[in-house]
């Protein structure tokens, strides 16, 4: 993405953002509230829209509207902080539901495939429930598998465990790291410090809709740049 | 009561076309109305203008203007039809509005993550709205879809009235005004209570229906 602007009304939220993302790189965003950083994760598949700059996936240029767009977004994988599983739908359907529609895969076929990737996330057990009745921890790992599901490019992570209670909050993580280990790329916008120094190549950190600063895990949570991250850093981690 | 049991035949009559009409008028009107909800809430300004237009238009005429125009100006514009269609379309055309505001009160009740996350699997917005959003607002749209409805059942009386004929509205003017029975056993016993063996069976449907679609969020 280059020179990336975005308002919401008065506020700039988004200030010529420019960030590359190579394949198979795990990009960890950390920042405080309000800086921008869920923003930016949503735009990167247009749930934001952008005001100005440009955001190119693969070599393509971000669609605007329409069918392409709904094309582009399947090849994106997305996992939000209040997980969205769809409410009717059992656990099973809800990852089918891509594959079939979208992928225009066999009802068989797509079952076969969704049931591997719940028993990769530990939750192959609950393929019959509905999502109120799964803990938000299963609830998060089923999203990752219904995400996974579209075989992604890249995938985001939007806060992925800021709605959970602290004990489920590693059966997502750990989920997360075995997926960076396997190579896929991945923007995980995120609190988890420790997942930031274990999984991420890289750490941007932002604030007041900037990037700030930029940095492998190792350089920037022991020598950060700029006093924002410091100031950032010593307020998180003397806990 | 003897009143409406001589007349019994004819009262049978009239409850059938009148559930004629709102057959035709319900096999219309709900179809229209999603459709014309999903044109209020497409991402394309110029669905949502239409839709927009559309329901301020026929909710806010008045039923008998609205049956005037079909009945009477339709025809002025060269389109010909049978009264009973002309009654049909308008009341069509009139509750489709209502149906729609219900159906989108139902889409709004919907949390606005269920649409993201339908997006960011790749469904195009009709394949979010038909597989994810819409499934999740039967549930809260029964209860006002049902009022919607069953005052259409009711409207279905001023539809008889504008030359279709044979309803259970017409079937007891004339039998109170042609014929001379007194109206308080002819619409006080028989026309009103074929409108209850109309609404009542079809409000126990709706409270059925509204069970079956409750769903565990």
């Amino acid at each position: 993405m280059a020179g990336v602007n975005k308002w919401f009304g008065e506020l700039h939220v988004l200030q010529d953002v420019d960030l590359s993302i190579a394949r198979g790189e795990v990009v960890v965003v950390i920042g405080p509230s309000g800086s921008g950083k869920s923003t930016l994760c949503r735009t990167i598949n247009r749930l934001e829209p952008i005001d100005s700059g440009e955001i190119t996936l693969d070599g393509q240029r971000l669609p605007e509207e329409g069918k392409q767009l709904a094309r582009l977004r399947s090849d994106v994988g997305m996992v939000f902080q209040s997980f969205n599983l769809f409410a009717h739908k059992t656990i099973l359907e809800n990852v089918t539901l891509g594959p079939i529609k979208v992928r225009k895969l066999s009802k068989g076929d797509a079952e076969k495939r969704a049931r591997e990737l719940l028993d990769r996330v530990g939750v192959g057990e609950q393929a019959d429930k509905y999502p109120a009745q799964l803990s938000g921890g299963q609830q998060q790992r089923v999203a990752i598998a219904r995400a996974l599901a579209m075989d992604p490019k890249v995938m985001l992570f939007n806060e992925p465990t800021s709605a959970l209670d602290p004990e489920m909050i590693n059966e997502v993580l750990d989920v997360m790291t075995s997926l960076a280990r396997d190579g896929m790329t991945m923007v995980v916008v995120t609190h988890e410090m420790g997942f930031a120094r274990k999984a991420a190549n890289r750490v941007v950190f932002m604030d007041g809709g900037r990037i700030v600063e930029s940095a492998d895990p190792e350089t920037f949570f022991t020598r950060p740049e700029s006093a924002r991250a410091k100031d950032f850093l010593s307020k998180i981690l003397t806990h | 009561m003897s009143d409406v049991l001589e007349n019994i035949d004819l009262f049978v009559d009239g409850y059938l076309t009148s559930l004629k009409i709102i057959l035709w008028a319900l096999a219309g009107s709900l179809p229209l109305g999603v459709l014309i909800a999903a044109c209020r809430v497409s991402p394309i300004p110029p669905l949502r203008a239409f839709g927009t237009f559309w329901v301020t238009t026929f909710r806010n005429t008045p039923l008998t203007v609205v049956l005037f125009f079909c009945a009477f100006g339709l025809p002025e514009l060269g389109i010909n039809n049978s009264f009973f269609f002309f009654g049909v379309l308008g009341l069509v055309l009139y509750t489709s509005a209502f149906v729609c505001e219900a159906v989108r009160s139902g889409i709004n009740s919907v949390p606005a993550g269920q649409a993201e996350a339908a997006r960011s699997i790749g469904l195009d917005f009709s394949q979010g709205l038909r597989f994810v959003v819409l499934p999740q607002a039967l549930r809260t749209v029964v209860p006002p879809l049902g009022s919607v409805l069953i005052a259409m059942f009711k409207n279905s009386a001023v539809v008889g009235a504008f030359g279709v004929g044979g309803d259970l509205w017409s079937t007891g003017l004339g039998l109170t005004s042609a014929q001379g029975y007194p109206a308080l056993t002819i619409f006080g016993i028989g026309v009103a209570v074929g409108f209850l063996c109309i609404t009542l069976p079809a409000g126990a449907l709706l409270q059925v229906l509204e069970r079956r679609v409750a769903i565990a969020r």
